[in-house]
């Protein structure tokens, strides 16, 4: 996951990263393919370039050789709102059909069966960030037809369209999971099937989803990771297999 | 410079010297400027989380405070697990990098110690509330919520229709706390205070409460703050209190001189699952010691050994003319 995850990151790329899987895949981005990769992480450091794994998203190795430590106010307003970040990483306890993501309650909000930590940055990253990426592991439970609660908008809800709401960011561009890849449909933005790890059915992908998931006619086909993306991640990025 | 330069803030000696009026114990501070019903704001994302003024405010057994920040992370937590908190208006709730926040979850979900009344934004929206509340305007637009839930859940987020685009806008409140409690590196005896690294909402925070208490890791000449004017964050003119408090923010950390206890943030998933495991650590980390030097001395030196800072100094600039 972290590996295809890193290849949906281009060189030169400004990242609002989060911590756990995103952060290894921006880390293991900036190591392989995308050098000039800038990263941003809410608590403030921008163009971070942590030489251990932080830990969490306000780690002091962020701080420590980045090009600049902003005010949450500026990393909100300036760098968010004001359009320049390319890539948003979330994450989320469930995602829907339309690719809206709960990060807040399972179960009704004011008798939660489970309260979750809430938002933080993600609905912001989700109606600013140019195109945001998902990252979590595929199950009927996560990927549920509709969401308990929206935390982060996607493509279309009962609040409306991105169109309808006139929203400045692109919305979550590529779900990668652990069986595979599913993206929104031009058409309606509804989420399908477009690309499968291999040695997985597809009918094993259509069993995890909630609603019933329609599949691009042309599929990726997604390489097992090299030997030496395997390395990086292991011996290099998470050593103390923290995230992996 | 000379010594009597140094003392009055310049070579013309024209300026009053910094009085040492505001300097007090944390004690002292939390008793005069923190009271039961307070809003309170204990600022610091994930870096400078003052947990000695929270453990001290637990121990003075405030009660039906509105506790407001970002990640109410493991301090409030505490304060909550301890019976101190009415309300929580926060952002993001959870134990970063690790998982839940128990006794939040206890009180939301089942009601334990009391019912806890939750108000709750994004990063974004709270940060534009402390914002408001700084320059004293009612509200703040910002342009976000949409398509989101979270205006279903919280009154408090509203639209506003820009006078000059027709664009609809979201608003949030302003909100100005009663108190603010601010952890600072270093500051001089006034409360002007020098924060590096993440600094967060701090600022924004600070400026919209009516009282701010400032603790810091080392209380420095009014020179050396004005060696580097460009580090202050915090002006002692909106400081009301001024408490030295080494290692104050431990468990969390303070650029430069400590390190994250990140083993103590993933011991607290374990120490807060029951409510009686908890409440025994209060027992004996917090109601067992008298104040922060107690505290230290009962986490003992090998973990100061562990977290101290390893030294990155930077190159000073000149601010010459």
């Amino acid at each position: 996951m972290a590996v295809r995850a890193a290849k949906e990151l281009r060189d030169g790329d400004v990242v609002f990263v989060g911590i756990g899987l995103p952060n290894l895949a921006c880390n293991l981005a900036r190591a392989t393919h995308a050098p000039n990769l800038v990263l941003i992480y809410e608590s403030g450091a921008v163009g971070a370039v942590p030489d251990r794994l932080p830990v969490s998203i306000g780690d002091p190795a962020l701080v420590t050789g980045s090009l600049s430590v902003a005010s949450m106010a500026d990393i909100f307003m300036l760098y968010l709102q004001g359009g320049r970040i390319q890539v948003g990483f979330l994450g989320g306890a469930q995602v829907d059909r339309y690719g809206n993501i709960n990060s807040t309650v399972i179960g009704k909000y004011d008798a939660p069966k489970v309260r979750l930590p809430g938002s933080g940055g993600a609905c912001e990253i989700a109606v600013h960030a140019e195109r945001v990426i998902v990252a979590a592991a595929l199950s009927a439970r996560s990927f549920p037809a509709e969401v308990d609660f929206i935390t982060s908008p996607g493509h279309a809800g009962k609040h409306g369209t991105r169109k309808e709401l006139h929203q400045p960011g692109g919305g979550p561009m590529r779900i990668v999971t652990d069986v595979g890849i599913l993206a929104p449909s031009p058409q309606d933005g509804e989420l399908e099937l477009v690309g499968i790890y291999p040695k997985v059915e597809v009918e094993d992908v259509k069993a995890k989803v909630g609603w019933p998931l329609r599949v691009r006619a042309t599929l990726e086909q997604i390489p097992p990771p090299t030997d030496d993306e395997l390395h990086l991640l292991r011996d290099v990025l998470d050593p103390d297999k923290l995230y992996l | 410079m000379t010594a009597a330069g140094i003392g009055s803030g310049g070579p013309a000696g024209a300026r009053a010297p910094v009085s040492s009026a505001k300097l007090m114990s944390m004690s002292d501070a939390v008793s005069r400027y923190v009271h039961d019903g307070d809003v309170v704001v204990i600022e610091g994302f994930t870096h400078l989380i003052c947990f000695a003024a929270a453990h001290e405010i637990i121990r003075q057994r405030r009660r039906d405070l509105t506790l407001c920040r970002l990640t109410p992370d493991l301090i409030y937590d505490q304060m909550i697990a301890a019976g101190c908190a009415k309300k929580l208006i926060f952002s993001w709730a959870g134990n970063p990098g690790v998982g839940s926040l128990f006794a939040l979850r206890r009180a939301v979900e089942k009601g334990i110690p009391h019912k806890l009344e939750i108000e709750e934004y994004s990063h974004y929206g709270l940060m534009a509330r402390f914002a408001a509340g700084a320059a004293k305007l009612p509200f703040w637009p910002l342009r976000n919520y949409r398509g989101s839930d979270l205006p279903d859940v919280n009154r408090q987020i509203r639209t506003v229709i820009c006078p000059y685009t027709g664009e609809e806008l979201a608003t949030v409140p302003a909100i100005n706390p009663d108190v603010a409690i601010i952890h600072a590196q270093r500051a001089d005896a006034g409360g002007d205070a020098q924060i590096w690294g993440l600094y967060g909402v701090q600022k924004e925070a600070a400026f919209a409460a009516k009282r701010v208490i400032l603790v810091v890791e080392e209380i420095v000449s009014e020179a050396i703050i004005r060696a580097d004017p460009n580090r202050t964050l915090i002006p002692g003119i909106i400081v009301d209190a001024v408490v030295h408090e080494p290692w104050g923010a431990h468990p969390s950390y303070a650029q430069g001189y400590y390190d994250r206890d990140n083993d103590f943030y993933v011991a607290w998933e374990n120490i807060s699952k029951e409510e009686a495991g908890l409440q025994a650590w209060l027992d004996e980390f917090v109601f067992g010691v008298a104040d922060r030097n107690e505290y230290l001395l009962k986490l003992g030196p090998a973990v100061r050994e562990r977290l101290n800072a390893e030294d990155q100094v930077c190159e000073g600039v000149n601010y010459g003319f």
